[in-house]
C-alpha cells in the first residue's frame, strides 16, 4: 500500500488509479466465472457423497443426489439407516476404533523420539551427528515401497504381523525422516543463552529437554502431529500389507466395501463419510497447524 | 571412572555392583513392560476398552518409560560419563527404526529386484528384462509416466493461477474460497476414490443415471457411458482424481511465495504497460519460481508413491494400471518377491536425483 503512494508523484495519479481499476474490473469477470467454476467441481463431488449418505437407498438407485436437494422437502427419502448399518452390520465401528488405536501411538512415538534425537543432534556434541542428519535428510525420499517387502517377511517371521506394536513401529519409521527433520528444523533456532543458562543453573540434559525444548517447540511438534496423524488415518498401504484386513481399520474396511458392494451406494456413501469425519474435523478446528504442516512437509528444495 | 567418582558425592549407587544391578532392573522391568503389553494386545481377548486403554499406555507410555529409563541408567553413572553417552543414547532408538525400516530393507529389497519370487535364487536381470518387455508392464510404464507428467503439472498450474486470482479478492473472501479448494487435502485417497467412483458411476442406458457426470451427459441426448472402461481416456479421470486431490497443497504454498512478490516489482510492470497476464508470466512466475519447483517436485514425489486411487477404482484393470500398485500385487496378491522388488527398485532410482539435489542443498545450508 505505502509503495503505490510513493509513486504517484511519477506518474499522473489518478489516470493511472482509473485504469488499473477498469482493466481490474474487465479481467475480473472471467477470473471470477474461472474461480466459481474451480469451486464447484471441486465441492460438487464432496457434496454428492454428503447428500447420498443421508437417502434412502431406494432413492438413491432412482434419482440422482440433486433431485434430493431440490425437493429437499420431500422427507421420505431422508434417513440415517445407512449409517447404523454400515456402522455395525459393516463392522464401521470397530474399524473406527482400530484406526485410532493405530493412529494415536503411531503419532506420538515418531515425535518422541524425532524429538530426543533431533535435541540431540543440535544441542549434544558427539562425533557423526553431521552425518547422521545428512543421512536423515536423504531417507526423506526413499519410497515406502522400498522397505515393505523385506520388513513384511521379518514380521511373518516373528508373528508381528496384524499387531498394534507391528503398526506403530512401521509407521514409526517411514515417518521419522520428515518428523526429524521438521523437530531439528525447530530444535536448533531455540536460542543458544536460554539453555546455556538452564545447564549453568545445574539442569541436566533430561529436564532440559522435558522442561524447556519440548515446551518451546509446541508449534512444531503440533504442526507434524497433525501430518503424521493424517497420513496414518488416511493410510492404505502399510494398512493392508502389514494389518491384513481381519481387524478393520477405516481405510482398509472401506476399500473392502467398494470390491465387494461396488454398487451398494447408500452404504458407501456413509461408509465413506465416517473415514473423512476425523480429518474434516482436524482441518476445520486446526487449519493453521495443518496448512504449516504441509509446508513443512514438502520437500525441500 | 575414578574421575567420575570425585566428582560424585559418596552414595550407596557409587558401588559398581549397585549400580550395575539398578541400571538392569531398570531396563529389563521396562522391556518386561513394553513386550508383556505386545503380547496382551496380540492375543487380545480381553473387553476392547481394556485392549484400548492397554493399547494406549503401551504405545504412548512405552516409549516414554524407554527413554526414561535409559536416561536414569545413564544418570547412574555421574555427569562426566552421562554427558558422553546421552547423546547416543537420545539418537540410538531414531536410528535402530531408520535402520530397520528404512536402510536395511531399502538395500534388502535392491538385492531382492535379482532374486526369483521366493528370494532364493539369483536370475540377474531377468525381473527388470520383464518389467521392460512385457506387454502389460509396458502400458503400466507408460500409464506411471501419464501420472508424474499430468498430475503436477496440472495441479501446479491449477493452484498458481487460483492463487494469484485469490489475492485480489477480500481476506475473508480468500480465506473462504481457499478452504473450498484445499478441502480434499483432508479427505483419504480411499474416500476421494468412493467420491469420484460416485462422480463417474454408470447404469445402462434407460435406468436412471446417478452419476453426475453420465447425467449431465445424457442430458445432452448422448447415451451413458461406462467411463472407466474406456482405454485409454478411462487414465486422464483417474489422474483426474489426483489434480483434484493436489491442487489445493500446490494452491497454499504458492499462495504464501505469491504474496511475497514485491509490490512495486508489479506495479513497474504496470506502469510499463504490462497487462495482468504479462507480469503474471513475466513478473510473478519469474520471481517465485523456486518455489514452484519445490511443489512440483513434491507432487511428483507423492503421485510416484500413491496406489490406492487406481486400487479402489479399477483396481488397475481396463488398462490403468500404475507400478505403484502393480508392485503391491506382485509382492503381496501373487507373491512374487522378486518382480515386487524390482519395481520398487524402480520408483527409487527415478528419485535419486532428488535425493542428490536434498543432501547437496543440507550441505550448503550446514556450512
Amino acid at each position: 500500500m505505502s509503495d503505490t503512494t510513493v509513486k504517484k508523484p511519477y506518474v499522473k495519479p489518478s489516470a493511472v488509479a482509473g485504469e488499473t481499476k477498469s482493466r481490474a474490473l474487465i479481467a475480473g469477470i472471467p477470473a471470477r466465472a474461472f474461480i466459481l467454476a474451480i469451486v464447484v467441481i471441486w465441492t460438487i463431488p464432496t457434496l454428492g457423497l454428503l447428500v447420498s449418505s443421508f437417502r434412502t437407498q431406494i432413492a438413491i438407485a432412482e434419482t440422482g443426489w440433486w433431485h434430493g436437494l431440490i425437493n429437499f422437502t420431500d422427507f421420505s427419502q431422508w434417513t440415517i439407516a445407512n449409517y447404523e448399518r454400515v456402522l455395525f452390520a459393516d463392522d464401521m465401528a470397530n474399524a473406527f476404533f482400530n484406526s485410532l488405536l493405530i493412529t494415536i501411538p503411531s503419532t506420538v512415538i515418531p515425535i518422541t523420539m524425532a524429538a530426543f534425537a533431533a535435541y540431540a543432534i543440535a544441542w549434544m556434541i558427539f562425533p557423526g551427528r553431521k552425518i547422521l542428519f545428512v543421512i536423515i535428510v536423504g531417507l526423506l525420499i526413499v519410497p515406502l515401497q522400498m522397505a515393505l517387502i523385506p520388513v513384511l517377511r521379518v514380521y511373518t517371521r516373528h508373528g508381528i504381523n496384524g499387531t498394534y506394536l507391528g503398526m506403530w513401529l512401521a509407521h514409526t519409521g517411514f515417518g521419522l525422516p520428515l518428523a526429524t527433520y521438521m523437530l531439528y528444523g525447530y530444535i536448533s533456532s531455540i536460542p543458544k543463552s536460554i539453555l546455556e543458562s538452564a545447564h549453568a543453573d545445574g539442569a541436566t540434559p533430561w529436564m532440559m529437554f522435558t522442561r524447556l525444548v519440548l515446551p518451546l517447540s509446541i508449534p512444531a511438534i503440533a504442526s507434524f502431529s497433525i501430518f503424521q496423524f493424517l497420513w496414518v488415518w488416511n493410510d492404505l498401504l502399510v494398512a493392508l500389507v502389514f494389518f491384513g484386513t481381519r481387524r478393520p481399520i477405516v481405510t482398509t474396511r472401506l476399500a473392502e466395501l467398494v470390491g465387494s458392494r461396488g454398487q451398494s451406494w447408500h452404504v458407501l456413501t456413509a461408509g465413506a463419510f465416517i473415514t473423512m469425519v476425523v480429518p474434516l474435523i482436524i482441518f476445520f478446528s486446526l487449519q493453521r497447524y495443518f496448512v504449516r504442516g504441509m509446508m513443512a512437509g514438502s520437500v525441500k528444495g | 571412572m575414578s574421575e567420575v567418582q570425585q566428582l560424585q558425592e559418596p552414595t550407596a549407587l557409587e558401588k559398581p555392583a549397585v549400580k550395575a544391578v539398578a541400571a538392569v532392573t531398570i531396563l529389563v522391568a521396562t522391556f518386561a513392560l513394553i513386550a508383556g503389553g505386545f503380547f496382551f494386545l496380540r492375543d487380545a481377548t480381553a473387553p476392547r476398552l481394556l485392549t484400548a486403554l492397554v493399547a494406549l499406555v503401551i504405545g504412548v507410555g512405552g516409549i516414554w518409560a524407554l527413554f526414561f529409563s535409559f536416561n536414569t541408567v545413564a544418570e547412574l553413572f555421574g555427569p562426566a560419563v552421562r554427558d558422553k553417552i546421552l547423546p547416543y543414547v537420545f539418537v540410538a532408538p531414531a536410528v535402530a527404526a531408520l535402520g530397520f525400516y528404512i536402510v536395511w530393507p531399502g538395500i534388502n529389497t535392491i538385492s531382492l529386484s535379482f532374486m526369483d519370487r521366493f528370494g532364493n535364487e539369483f536370475i540377474g536381470l531377468e525381473n527388470y528384462q520383464f518389467i521392460f518387455t512385457n506387454e502389460a508392464m509396458l502400458v503400466v510404464l507408460r500409464n506411471t509416466f501419464l501420472w508424474v507428467l499430468l498430475a503436477p503439472t496440472f495441479a501446479t498450474a491449477l493452484g498458481l493461477v487460483i492463487a494469484v486470482i485469490v489475492d485480489r479478492f477480500g481476506p475473508l473472501t480468500e480465506k473462504v474460497l481457499k478452504s473450498f479448494i484445499f478441502l480434499p487435502m483432508a479427505i483419504s485417497f480411499v474416500g476421494a476414490s468412493v467420491i469420484w467412483r460416485f462422480v463417474y458411476a454408470f447404469q445402462p442406458e434407460g435406468m436412471p443415471q446417478i452419476g453426475v457426470l453420465n447425467a449431465i451427459h445424457t442430458a445432452l441426448g448422448n447415451a451413458p457411458v461406462a467411463w472407466l472402461t474406456i482405454r485409454p481416456w478411462n487414465n486422464l479421470l483417474l489422474i483426474f482424481i489426483m489434480i483434484w486431490l493436489q491442487t489445493g497443497f500446490a494452491m497454499v504454498i504458492l499462495s504464501a511465495a505469491v504474496k511475497g512478490v514485491p509490490k512495486d516489482l508489479l506495479d513497474a510492470a504496470r506502469i510499463d504497460g504490462a497487462g495482468e497476464v504479462r507480469s503474471f508470466f513475466n513478473v510473478t512466475v519469474p520471481y517465485i519460481q523456486g518455489t514452484i519447483l519445490t511443489v512440483l517436485t513434491t507432487i511428483v514425489f507423492l503421485v510416484l508413491k500413491i496406489f490406492d486411487v487406481v486400487y479402489v477404482m479399477t483396481s488397475g484393470q481396463f488398462g490403468t494400471n500404475i507400478i505403484a500398485l502393480r508392485m503391491y500385487q506382485e509382492a503381496f496378491v501373487q507373491r512374487n518377491f522378486g518382480r515386487g522388488s524390482a519395481l520398487a527398485v524402480i520408483l527409487f532410482v527415478v528419485v535419486i536425483p532428488l535425493l542428490i539435489r536434498n543432501v547437496r542443498g543440507m550441505r550448503k545450508s550446514g556450512d
